[in-house]
């Protein structure tokens, strides 16, 4: 019986022929990812090993990364310290993949594996962080974890006791008509699925319009899969992924391809025309609650937030510019924009798109998760409405249960910053 | 085993994370300090659970994808530190392992149907609405699961593993 993308990369992890799904493994790890929450992860590694007389050692040094993207820099006393007690653990224990909170090498975890080839095809990559799901854009399998997990995996380079999961099989077809993007077409199938429609399942991307898609628009669609309650997301890799890899990611040594077999099954099967598809936009507080473009336009807003690991790549960015030039930002909202990395920054930098957004009246933030998970960086009013090109939309989540959050696309986001309403970017701003 | 309790608290679907315990607090980490937090956004059943008035082993019916969103493990530390039960119709995949994880106590029961203020026994199979006088099936955790909850959670287990690979 053929196998999945994630069936055949778990086959390969426990060196096995084949695994089924609800089969019962345990992966070695080939990277191993955490931000500040490795403040829990350090403390459950210590009592991995308190009381039995042996040095808590992690297993391998070289594919454990660490990056600081929650807080940064840190909005408190307590953050700062736990950052420090992560940045000397890093030190003590030789961990060189440590991303701290610099202008060359910073930036949100799910931007910074991509772009410094941490992430190779067939990899299995665990996170403590929820979008983890992201690194199956260049078809690893690649899923969320807590930090008691991430403490056994530092200790052993598996993971424990995980079920092969079953797949989901979304082919999509067709050509994105002007302003509509991977964003939409990820809010559209989540809208499809249900906010639990895929939990224990992976996510698998097919067809020709995936093929054509870049690295950067994969991405959006595996970040937002756990919207789905997706274990993960993944794109079988291709000449894409090779050209990402190597231009982008600098790597240099042998990739090694892998494709789910031609006899695969799946759960179950979804085919998507993008050619008919219209803006979305996801509703409070649900992100499964998606309506086309048409039924929220002209809603009244406060704050709108470009960035993210879902969208503040330099093509999100590129497109704002593009919308924003010349332009204002409507004197009733405040534009808040958040580069995904440093290196993401310094080129938005170069291409004058940073000059571009702070003359319409954006405010051009450090890379980082920023206002997306409410903890910093622009908190919400009692009553204010966002809107951001980010992944959640919870009751809370930026910050006040008492605001609301819609999400979108760059596009959708830029041109509603310009008039201060949800506006269709079908009929400009 | 068998417990007898009373529904504290009812929730609707799809209840994530930062219902649970919102981002603002995540520098917080050890489960002592967690505490506080729970559920921080709903006044009311925060400072219920603040100043103990809701006794150990209390229950909390939730409905589907309870937990869903960030895997942030906080969520499940805070619940269990207020050794509180949760039953729900089912759990969002990373949350319900960080539960299994740290042993917070959890059922999945796909019809359950209970108001606050009920009378809920449980056993090894199913929660009785002692009010209502129905009875819900409760499905067995996944099998992959059920090694850890057996060592007492994920850190006793890890620990049994490491002793083996470094005595190997």
């Amino acid at each position: 019986m053929g196998m999945t993308m994630v069936q055949k990369i778990l086959a390969r992890a426990t060196g096995q022929a084949s695994v089924k799904v609800d089969d019962v493994l345990e992966p070695r790890i080939d990277l191993a990812m955490s931000h500040e929450n490795a403040a829990i992860v350090i403390n459950q590694f210590q009592e991995i090993y308190k009381d039995t007389g042996i040095e808590a050692k992690v297993w391998d040094p070289s594919k454990i990364t660490l990056i600081f993207d929650h807080r940064v820099p840190a909005e408190t006393s307590k953050t700062a310290t736990n950052q420090e007690k992560i940045r000397k653990f890093a030190a003590q224990q030789g961990i060189l993949k440590f991303h701290d909170i610099r202008g060359d090498e910073g930036g949100i975890c799910h931007q910074i594996l991509p772009e410094n080839g941490y992430v190779r095809p067939g990899y299995v990559v665990v996170g403590t962080d929820s979008h983890t799901t992201s690194h199956g854009a260049l078809g690893a399998f690649s899923f969320g974890i807590g930090g008691t997990e991430m403490s056994a995996v530092w200790s052993l380079g598996h993971a424990l006791n995980i079920e092969v999961p079953g797949t989901i099989k979304v082919t999509v077809e067709g050509e994105f008509p002007p302003h509509v993007y991977p964003k939409d077409l990820v809010l559209h199938l989540i809208g499809l699925l249900t906010a639990e429609g895929a939990n224990f399942k992976v996510i698998e991307f097919h067809g020709p319009t995936i093929k054509k898609m870049s690295t950067s628009g994969r991405l959006v669609l595996c970040n937002m899969s756990v919207e789905a309650g997706a274990t993960s997301g993944i794109v079988p890799p291709d000449e894409e992924t090779l050209r990402y890899l190597k231009e982008e990611a600098g790597v240099t040594d042998k990739i090694e391809m892998m494709s789910p077999d031609p006899d695969a099954v799946y759960d179950r099967e979804i085919k998507i025309d993008v050619s008919k598809l219209v803006p979305q936009v996801a509703c409070p507080h649900t992100v499964d609650n998606v309506k086309p473009i048409d039924e929220v336009k002209g809603i009244k807003l406060n704050q709108i937030v470009v960035g993210s690991c879902t969208n503040g790549r330099l093509d999100d960015l590129e497109i704002v510019a593009g919308i924003l030039k010349g332009k204002k930002v409507a004197r009733n909202v405040r534009m808040i924009i958040f580069p995904a990395s440093a290196r993401i920054y310094r080129q938005a930098l170069k291409k004058g798109y940073l000059e571009i957004f702070m003359e319409a009246g954006a405010v051009v933030m450090n890379p980082g998760c920023g206002s997306c998970l409410g903890v910093h960086q622009g908190a919400l009013a009692d009553g204010d409405v966002a809107l951001a090109t980010t992944n959640r939309n919870f009751k809370g989540r930026m910050g006040n249960p008492k605001g609301e959050v819609y999400l979108c696309s760059p596009e959708t986001a830029a041109v509603s910053a310009i008039t201060g309403v949800i506006t269709d970017p079908r009929k400009g701003g | 085993m068998s417990i007898v309790s009373k529904v504290v608290f009812k929730v609707g679907d799809d209840i994530s994370t930062d219902i649970i315990y919102p981002g603002r607090f995540m520098a917080t980490v050890l489960p002592s300090e967690t505490l506080q937090y729970a559920f921080a956004d709903n006044e009311v059943f925060n400072k219920k659970l603040n100043a103990k008035q809701v006794p150990p082993n209390s229950v909390i019916i939730g409905g589907k994808n309870f937990g869903c969103g960030s895997s942030r493990e906080q969520a499940a530390s805070t619940l269990k530190g207020h050794e509180l039960i949760i039953v729900a119709k089912h759990f969002a995949r990373i949350f319900l392992q960080n539960a299994i994880n740290l042993g917070l106590k959890m059922i999945i029961c796909p019809d359950i149907d209970a108001s606050e203020g009920d009378d809920i026994e449980i056993t090894d199979t199913e929660v009785i609405n002692k009010t209502t006088g129905k009875r819900f099936a409760i499905q067995p955790l996944p099998k992959a699961r059920q090694a850890i909850v057996d060592a007492g959670g994920l850190i006793p287990y890890a620990k049994q593993r490491m002793l083996a690979m470094h005595n190997k």
